[in-house]
């Protein structure tokens, strides 16, 4: 195939009908905190395991709100649980305990 | 399409446009890329009908191209404006349009910043003198090219040799229709029926006999951008646009393209010779492209002018086989051939079977 010396990129249309609002409404009752993250990102700076591994619990939250699940446990399931993004989350979110609930209703193992 | 709806949308957003007396201003890139549809727009509404439409030797862009790709200041893009409204004063005339959606744009977004801003308006008034002299004027009235051929759809149709239908089924043409941003997304009051459902290209798509095709992506950007294609390493981003529209048109299976804008003609027909290099995928029947035209050349088609004196050889995307489906008749030996027989030359045959 011809290169011209760029290359077509792959789409990033989100399809919200893909998301699952009954998965979500399940997050929100037992997490309603969920509602309060406001993407600031304080979390996924000061992530220890961030600095090697593709971990954000920002990005998990905004995937989820897009309908991505596969993508969002990407980037929570290498999470060492060491708790330092609660102590830093401006909205007092309990982070630790909002990652394992999204951990329990969105993975399939 | 919900036929009803999009009815709603259109009657809220039309526009009255003088009958008569245009003072008519070209596009920096219309004239190479499309070589013969301003002059088809130029010949159609003078001698078919018999309006007055000037144009200036003077005139020069419009600083759109510039301006978008942060060249040039808004001031400076204002003071080109400001000299190019005071020519139209200077010949007389008050009603001013011009052949690009990048000028339409910028004149608008010109003239509502000076509304918004009168100290700029009188900054711009005085620029123009210290530089050129002239006379600061507005036009009473500004319109797109595509508005007056709009406005004259139905006597076109009265006059039309041809239609959009397929010539062989009976069945109308498959037309997808492809509105400039410039054209009403910033101001949608300015353009016929608004910014998510324009009706200017759509109109006269159904006088002239076709059917609109509705589609998920038909209000998406054809991808040029300016910065987007003028740097190469943003290229990819500018193919990419084109591919998502062509990719959401394809199952509706159009059987042509109609644009009103200068960039958009130009990157649909030319990305689809790119995409089937680099996919091998091509969007038409039996391994061809979607033709791509300008309005003027399809009105000039719908009255009969000869296909090559409208410049359709210089497409990438062969136009015989719409040609056929229309009943149009050419003469392939002719195809390309200049002023006095004179030989243009033939582009190389790509792998795709564009051409």
């Amino acid at each position: 195939m011809a290169n011209f010396g760029y290359s077509l990129t792959k789409s990033s249309r989100i399809d919200l009908n893909n998301r699952n609002i009954e998965k979500w409404n399940r997050l929100v009752e037992l997490e309603p905190d969920v509602l309060k993250c406001m993407a600031c990102g304080s979390c996924t700076a000061s992530c220890t395991a961030g600095k090697f591994t593709k971990t954000s619990l920002r990005s998990a939250i905004l995937y989820l709100q897009n309908g991505q699940e596969k993508e969002a446990l990407e980037y929570i399931q290498s999470c060492l649980l060491c708790g330092k993004c609660f102590m830093v989350c401006p909205r007092a979110i309990n982070t630790r305990h909002l990652l394992l609930s999204i951990s329990k209703i969105y993975s399939n193992r | 399409m919900i036929y009803e709806g999009k009815q709603k949308i259109w009657s809220d957003y039309q526009k009255d446009i003088p009958d008569d007396h245009y003072f008519y201003v070209r596009s920096c890139i219309r004239q190479s890329f499309f070589p013969a549809s301003e002059q088809t727009f130029l010949d159609i509404t003078r001698n078919r009908l018999h309006k007055d439409f000037f144009e200036s030797e003077h005139h020069t862009t419009c600083g759109g191209i510039a301006y978008h790709s942060d060249a040039i200041p808004q001031e400076t893009a204002m003071t080109i404006i400001a000299r190019q409204f005071a020519l139209m004063h200077k010949y007389g005339y008050e009603n001013y349009v011009c052949s690009c959606i990048t000028s339409f744009g910028l004149y608008t977004e010109t003239l509502e910043t000076w509304r918004e801003f009168p100290e700029l308006e009188a900054r711009i008034k005085e620029k123009l003198w210290e530089s050129c002299k002239l006379e600061f004027a507005k036009p009473k009235y500004l319109a797109h090219a595509s508005d007056i051929i709009y406005k004259f759809r139905n006597q076109i149709a009265q006059q039309a040799k041809f239609k959009l239908i397929n010539k062989k089924t009976g069945e109308p043409l498959r037309v997808v229709e492809h509105i400039g941003c410039h054209y009403a997304k910033m101001f949608p009051s300015k353009g016929f029926g608004g910014a998510e459902y324009p009706y200017v290209l759509a109109g006269m798509i159904e006088a002239w006999g076709g059917e609109v095709i509705d589609y998920p992506e038909r209000r998406h950007c054809c991808g040029f951008g300016f910065r987007q294609y003028l740097v190469q390493s943003n290229r990819g981003y500018s193919l990419s646009n084109t591919h998502k529209k062509f990719e959401s048109m394809e199952p509706y299976k159009p059987d042509m393209i109609i644009t009103n804008c200068p960039g958009c003609p130009y990157f649909l027909d030319r990305w689809q010779y790119v995409i089937s290099e680099m996919e091998g995928k091509t969007y038409g029947k039996d391994g061809h492209g979607i033709p791509v035209f300008t309005y003027e050349e399809v009105a000039g088609l719908v009255l009969g002018y000869d296909p090559w004196d409208l410049g359709l050889q210089v497409h990438q995307v062969s136009v015989e086989p719409l040609l056929d489906k229309m009943g149009i008749p050419y003469d392939p030996s002719k195809k390309y051939k200049g002023i006095n027989g004179k030989d243009l030359g033939r582009p190389e045959l790509p792998t795709c079977a564009c051409l």
